[in-house]
């Protein structure tokens, strides 16, 4: 797929008119006439740089659509989208940190829809290459997606140039990639944690913030997971008292926000790359990362 | 079926005064009920899914399964709106077919899933309004399930369950499959027969507590000799 890109190997264009909308007006953009096979490998200049081809819906009453260019596949920037049935995955807390030691990413593991919880298991910390991982909070689709493209864009331009992408400039790709949607109901916040020439934080969201900072913790259990990573971190923790006090934030903000729960997962990113911190690594019983069981512990 | 109503409350009563004149806003989507399951062991997959299809009060059909096959090893289930479920199953067929016909082999399991994450994505702003998950066989031959929402987030499990009853049902696979909220117990790994006879007593159970599943059901056991169906009557009431 990104090989693809780089030696430039299109499949020889035909003119399929799948689904077409033509009936539609400009309103639709329907699947690419020309990449048939392929949904998302177009950066030209027609998309505005993102490389994902969206159906928007065709509103009746919004007249900034039919003055809309062709080119552009810009969403509806109203709020009048088509009003969905169901709820989206949403509800978290992700947290993030540097000290002397690397960078500490760390996050819970319920994915809930509503009031259900529909992943008990969800991987919100997600590696990009080996020296930066993403921790994602908002709707689960969004940001799964959106890392997806990320890690995509990421190769293609290691694979142009021949090295990495710093993390600033990778934290600026992401925020120019979804700077299209701002105004729309998607909800991606992201924090880069990552490894270049020292250890780096940068937090990215959907609003078009992008912040680079020492400590960040996003979602509706953050509140609580600040309180208890403002009150003891330092630069000269060590690394197993960084990783038990990143559990312990993750740990006061699940038991207090409904929407955060079930496990913890955590990375440590050093110069040598990132650490998936699997729950038998940590000295304390394989139990311990269960939040429920982890209670009894902190009580005694 | 187009629905001229409100989705924001469905079938509740309202008092029966006049409240004043009410305005019903046109929606694009209609709840069609139904409950998939899938449910993957170490040599196999089992998906499954009643044969109701509801809207509302009534019932439109009684054998409606839910189960799309795909491919020889992997098998679609989707419920919720059923014209999005055909369309959705339209273009992965159409998908499908392409991708044979310019890379000579059929698409894995997981390349399925993957894509049909990125079409359900695509359309973000104006979603498909269905649940999906598929079942199928891995490139190694075990069982792989993969469950979806509605906008494409997707992961692979062991175990899921869709639709209606899926809040009904998902605990009591965590709890017979999965073996959790239970102390002392052996973890017996599943067979395929007490699997399938796992997922017969289940979907009775669902029949039993909710009103849009019921009717039959159509189970698809999936092996590398291939998928064969079976159908089981339900509650019809």
């Amino acid at each position: 797929m990104a090989l693809e890109d780089v030696c430039s190997f299109k499949e020889r264009p035909v003119q399929h008119k799948w689904f077409s909308f033509s009936s539609l007006g400009d309103a639709a953009i329907p699947f690419p006439k020309s990449d048939y096979y392929n949904l998302r490998l177009e950066t030209s200049e027609n998309n505005c740089g993102v490389p994902l081809h969206f159906f928007i819906p065709p509103l009746p009453h919004s007249s900034s659509f039919i003055n809309r260019p062709l080119s552009s596949f810009c969403p509806p920037k109203n709020s009048m989208t088509v009003q969905r049935p169901f709820r989206l995955a949403h509800g978290t807390t992700t947290l993030g940190f540097i000290f002397q030691g690397g960078v500490i990413a760390a996050a819970d593991t319920r994915a809930s829809a509503g009031g259900l919880v529909a992943c008990p298991a969800v991987h919100k910390i997600t590696p990009i290459h080996s020296h930066l991982v993403v921790t994602s909070s908002g709707s689960g689709a969004d940001c799964m997606l959106w890392e997806r493209i990320l890690i995509r864009e990421i190769r293609l331009y290691q694979l142009r140039h021949g090295h990495r992408l710093s993390i600033r400039a990778t934290a600026k790709l992401l925020s120019s990639m979804l700077h299209p949607f701002k105004g729309t109901e998607m909800c991606v916040a992201l924090t880069l944690c990552g490894w270049d020439n020292g250890p780096k934080l940068i937090y990215v969201c959907s609003d078009g913030a992008r912040l680079q900072g020492d400590v960040f913790s996003v979602g509706s259990g953050s509140p609580y997971a600040y309180g208890v990573l403002d009150r003891e971190l330092r630069w000269s923790l060590s690394k197993g008292e960084a990783i038990s006090l990143a559990r312990e934030a993750v740990f006061r903000a699940t038991h207090r926000d409904a929407y955060s729960g079930n496990n913890v997962d955590l990375f440590h990113i050093t110069a040598q790359g990132w650490i998936h911190i699997a729950l038998h690594h940590i000295m304390l019983a394989v139990k311990m990362c269960d939040l429920s069981l982890l209670c009894h512990y902190y009580v005694q | 079926m187009l629905s001229s109503q409100h989705f924001g409350d469905p079938g509740k009563m309202k008092d029966y005064h006049y409240t004043g004149p009410v305005e019903h806003k046109f929606s694009p989507y209609a709840y069609n009920g139904g409950t998939v399951l899938a449910v993957a062991g170490e040599d196999f997959a089992i998906v499954a899914s009643d044969t109701r299809l509801s809207e509302g009060y009534s019932i439109h059909s009684r054998d409606s399964p839910k189960c799309y096959k795909l491919t020889d090893t992997t098998v679609l289930g989707c419920s919720g709106f059923h014209g999005d479920c055909l369309t959705l199953t339209k273009i992965i067929d159409a998908r499908l077919k392409m991708y044979k016909h310019s890379n000579n082999k059929t698409m894995t399991s997981g390349a399925i899933a993957a894509m049909l994450s990125t079409i359900l994505y695509s359309r973000r702003f104006f979603p498909y309004y269905v649940y999906n998950i598929i079942g199928g066989l891995d490139e190694e031959g075990k069982g792989a399930v993969y469950s979806f929402d509605p906008v494409g987030s997707y992961q692979r499990d062991t175990y899921k369950a869709g639709g209606s009853a899926s809040a009904m049902l998902q605990p009591l696979l965590d709890n017979q499959i999965g073996f959790k909220n239970m102390e002392s117990v052996e973890h017996v790994p599943l067979t395929k027969d007490k699997a399938v006879q796992l997922v017969k007593d289940v979907f009775i159970s669902a029949a039993e507590r909710d009103v849009y599943t019921g009717d039959a059901l159509r189970i698809c056991v999936i092996t590398k000799e291939g998928i064969n169906e079976e159908n089981i009557p339900l509650r019809k009431d």
